[in-house]
């Protein structure tokens, strides 16, 4: 590749995800069409095929899915540098952005009027979190094993103040039983078989 | 310096551990930020969270460099910040160079059929501890079902659901 196309390519990977960082409120999954746009149509740095996997990825990998993002598309398009610049631009607008509110807001409660409007914002949050309980828990929990997971998580949190690193880790190496336990059924499934549900 | 040293690691380790992204980072802030280091109260916590879903990016993001900054600055916004990024470029990267066939591994598939419904209880117990503090009165409990109502039944944006619950709060104090 020209170094003078690789160079625009930098240069574009960075304004494209600094305008997907820049746009999209609320994060997470608000953020997927935008790229989308972004990715596959605009810029065509990504078939639908590869878009797919890397949802599939950014779900399954720790981090924000704007992150995951910017990092796979950038490296595909322009190698290192490439994932450099596009995750620098993705960060970008909520690092400034929440700077000059730290910055000229530094006690921004302490207001009386603030402090009234936060009175009716904080149960607004906690309602978010719901939502985000309700929505999730729709998506996810579809078998029983799913539902005696998230509630034996939440209780073991609760009641004996287990750390969540420790209680996900302990989650996994369950699902991973569970993952066996059903594949070896389904592998001896025969009609004579007795005592299974 | 080892507040720096602090605000890096704290954040690489949330960084490192929050799958599914978003509200499944808070209770590792919680943990981490509140009970552990003490840098910021439940209180200020829960206004971090109001202003990270009214800004754009990552709520990971905006929660780190807010959380940085008022631990030790613009350095401490930046060190919090690279923290939290840092974990997820350094998989990515790996994945992408070395495991393609990834998704597609009955491993992941089982590791995730744990993980994905203990994120749901770990959410769960983000809104009962948010919920302890802030649902005090009849008020506040009514602004809970309001905006629980309209988000899940009106599909509202989180903004417009936020402001609406600020003005209920300037109405009902």
């Amino acid at each position: 590749m020209p170094e003078r196309t690789k160079r625009t390519n930098l240069f574009s990977l960075f304004i494209t995800f600094f305008k997907v960082g820049a746009f999209t409120i609320g994060g997470g999954y608000a953020m997927v069409p935008v790229i989308q746009r972004e990715v596959i149509e605009n810029h065509q740095w990504l078939d639908t095929e590869e878009f797919v996997e890397l949802i599939a990825i950014a779900e399954m990998t720790p981090g924000p899915i704007a992150v995951n993002t910017a990092t796979f598309v950038g490296y595909r398009t322009g190698g290192f540098l490439g994932s450099v610049m596009a995750t620098l631009g993705v960060v970008l607008p909520s690092f400034s952005i929440i700077l000059a509110i730290a910055l000229f807001f530094p006690r921004l409660t302490s207001h009386p009027i603030t402090q009234r409007l936060f009175y009716g914002i904080r149960p607004a949050v906690a309602a978010l979190i719901g939502s985000a309980v309700f929505k999730l828990g729709k998506q996810i929990l579809k078998t029983k094993f799913g539902f005696v997971i998230a509630i034996a998580v939440f209780l073991v949190q609760l009641l004996l103040g287990v750390p969540p690193i420790p209680t996900l880790l302990i989650a996994a190496v369950a699902g991973l039983l569970y993952q066996y336990v059903v594949e070896e059924k389904d592998h001896h499934k025969q009609p004579s078989k007795t005592g299974g549900k | 310096m080892a507040v720096f040293v602090k605000l890096f690691f704290t954040f690489f380790k949330i960084g490192a551990f929050t799958f599914g992204g978003g509200y499944a980072m808070l209770p590792l802030i919680q943990v981490e930020v509140i009970d552990t280091h003490g840098w910021l109260a439940l209180n200020e916590f829960i206004e971090v969270i109001a202003i990270a879903e009214m800004t754009p990016g990552p709520v990971a993001i905006n929660a780190a460099t807010f959380i940085g900054y008022r631990t030790a600055v613009f350095f401490g916004a930046l060190v919090a910040t690279l923290g939290v990024v840092l974990p997820s470029f350094l998989i990515i990267l790996i994945i992408v160079r070395l495991f393609t066939g990834l998704t597609k591994s009955p491993w992941t598939k089982g590791i995730f059929t744990g993980i994905k419904p203990a994120v749901i209880g770990l959410i769960g117990l983000a809104l009962w501890r948010v919920g302890s503090v802030t649902l005090t009165d009849y008020k506040a409990v009514l602004i809970f079902l309001g905006a629980l109502v309209l988000l899940l039944k009106g599909r509202l944006h989180p903004i417009p659901v936020l402001i609406l619950a600020g003005l209920s709060g300037l109405l009902l104090t």
